[in-house]
């Protein structure tokens, strides 16, 4: 049992980490990759950077300082995460529990655009499977997506139903497990199809008829992940309090995950004001 | 206090009703309804008198649940004079779930 789990080893999380270790506190980071950072080639407006530096190259140093400390940072994507007493964190890998967790997963900039995505929303189409999976037990599903994100929706989905259909869209099937047997339609989907409700996907080869669609491309966010657990939020940024807490006790969210600013300085302040409130939190408990 | 909704109350608390009636379809598993259910709870009291505050279970209430076509939970539903004024899916804070009764 960690005190904190932090998802995201961008500024934000590596800046949380350093604050709750440094207080003496046991934390794992847990990240995929750099996201937006790391496509970034060169950052002149960061305090203390005499020669501009790459996003790729700041993200390693800060995994650096982070690990130099004795930090854990776990390359691993994270698929769901549990709230009970405390928080369960699965990754392909394996499970991990916290007291705390931080949310600092930077924003994803890709806006999936299918036609009929939005419009079915609630009427079919899905984006949380142990929410509303429960509502189709017995009827025939599609799952969007290609990665570890999607097999685990699709895995959440098998318990009501066997009926299942993935759809990776055109993109290239990345997830490690993949059921025996599982269904997969591979090429791009032109179009969710329904009037009132789902009743089919279309790609440019063949129309198939589905009574729900549930979307997990790429990897889960904070979006993602805030749907999943009650997080409020303020369109896509999660709402947080003064304190960097949301909604939930004991979920912080810090970073571009937020909104504001989205630059590396208020991501950095972010993190240390977070680790300041789980420390906070962590001594009451 | 929000009130339990079933097939047997629907007619006369939530048809019958003259007040406007918010209606939270929930069900224990579900994560995120958890969250959404004390600020339900809360909004009872707040408008206690202006309007009423109602709980769907969808696991025991089924009939419910098809009736008002929920397939995603938390759904949030107003009714006025037994007629549907706002669905809404998804958890929401206090203000936004008030503005939803439109009182």
């Amino acid at each position: 049992m960690f005190d904190a789990i932090i998802i995201g080893k961008g500024p934000a999380g590596i800046s949380a980490s350093l604050y709750l270790k440094r207080a003496g506190f046991d934390v794992l980071v847990i990240g995929k990759d750099g996201g937006d950072l790391e496509k970034t080639q060169r950052i002149e407006n960061y305090y203390g950077l005499e020669r501009p530096l790459s996003g790729k190259e700041l993200l390693d140093r800060g995994v650096a300082q982070a690990q130099a400390l004795g930090i854990e940072v776990r390359s691993a994507e994270v698929t769901a995460i549990e709230k009970e007493a405390n928080f369960t964190v699965r990754t392909e890998q394996g499970v991990s529990e916290s007291k705390t967790l931080l949310l600092a997963t930077g924003k994803s900039r890709i806006k999936a655009d299918i036609k009929g995505l939005e419009s079915l929303r609630g009427r079919g189409v899905s984006f949380c499977a142990v929410c509303d999976g429960f509502f189709y037990r017995g009827k025939r599903l599609g799952v969007i997506g290609s990665g570890a994100y999607a097999l685990s929706e699709l895995s959440e989905l098998t318990r009501f139903t066997k009926e299942i259909t993935l759809f990776t869209n055109g993109s290239p099937l990345t997830a490690q497990t993949i059921p025996e047997g599982l269904s997969i339609v591979p090429e791009p989907i032109l179009s969710i199809d329904g009037t009132d409700t789902v009743e089919g996907v279309t790609t440019i080869e063949r129309t198939i008829p589905l009574d729900g669609v549930f979307v997990a491309m790429g990897t889960a966010g904070a979006s993602d992940f805030a749907l999943k657990l009650g997080v409020l939020t303020n369109g896509t940024d999660l709402a947080v309090d003064s304190d960097f807490m949301t909604n939930v006790a004991g979920l912080y969210a810090a970073g571009d995950a937020i909104g504001g600013f989205l630059q590396i300085a208020k991501a950095v302040s972010d993190g240390a004001l977070a680790a300041k409130s789980m420390i906070r939190r962590l001594k009451t408990l | 206090m929000a009130l339990d909704i079933t097939k047997d109350n629907f007619q006369k608390e939530v048809i019958d009703s003259e007040v406007p009636v918010l209606l939270d379809f929930w069900a224990p598993w579900c994560g995120p309804c958890r969250m959404v259910s004390p600020i339900v709870d809360e909004l009872a009291e707040e408008v206690s008198g202006q309007a009423k505050v109602g709980k769907v279970n969808v696991d025991e209430q089924q009939e419910l649940a098809a009736q008002f076509r929920v397939m995603s939970i938390p759904t949030l539903a107003v009714l006025k004079n037994g007629k549907l004024t706002a669905l809404e899916v998804g958890a929401r804070d206090k203000e936004s779930i008030k503005k939803l009764l439109d009182l």
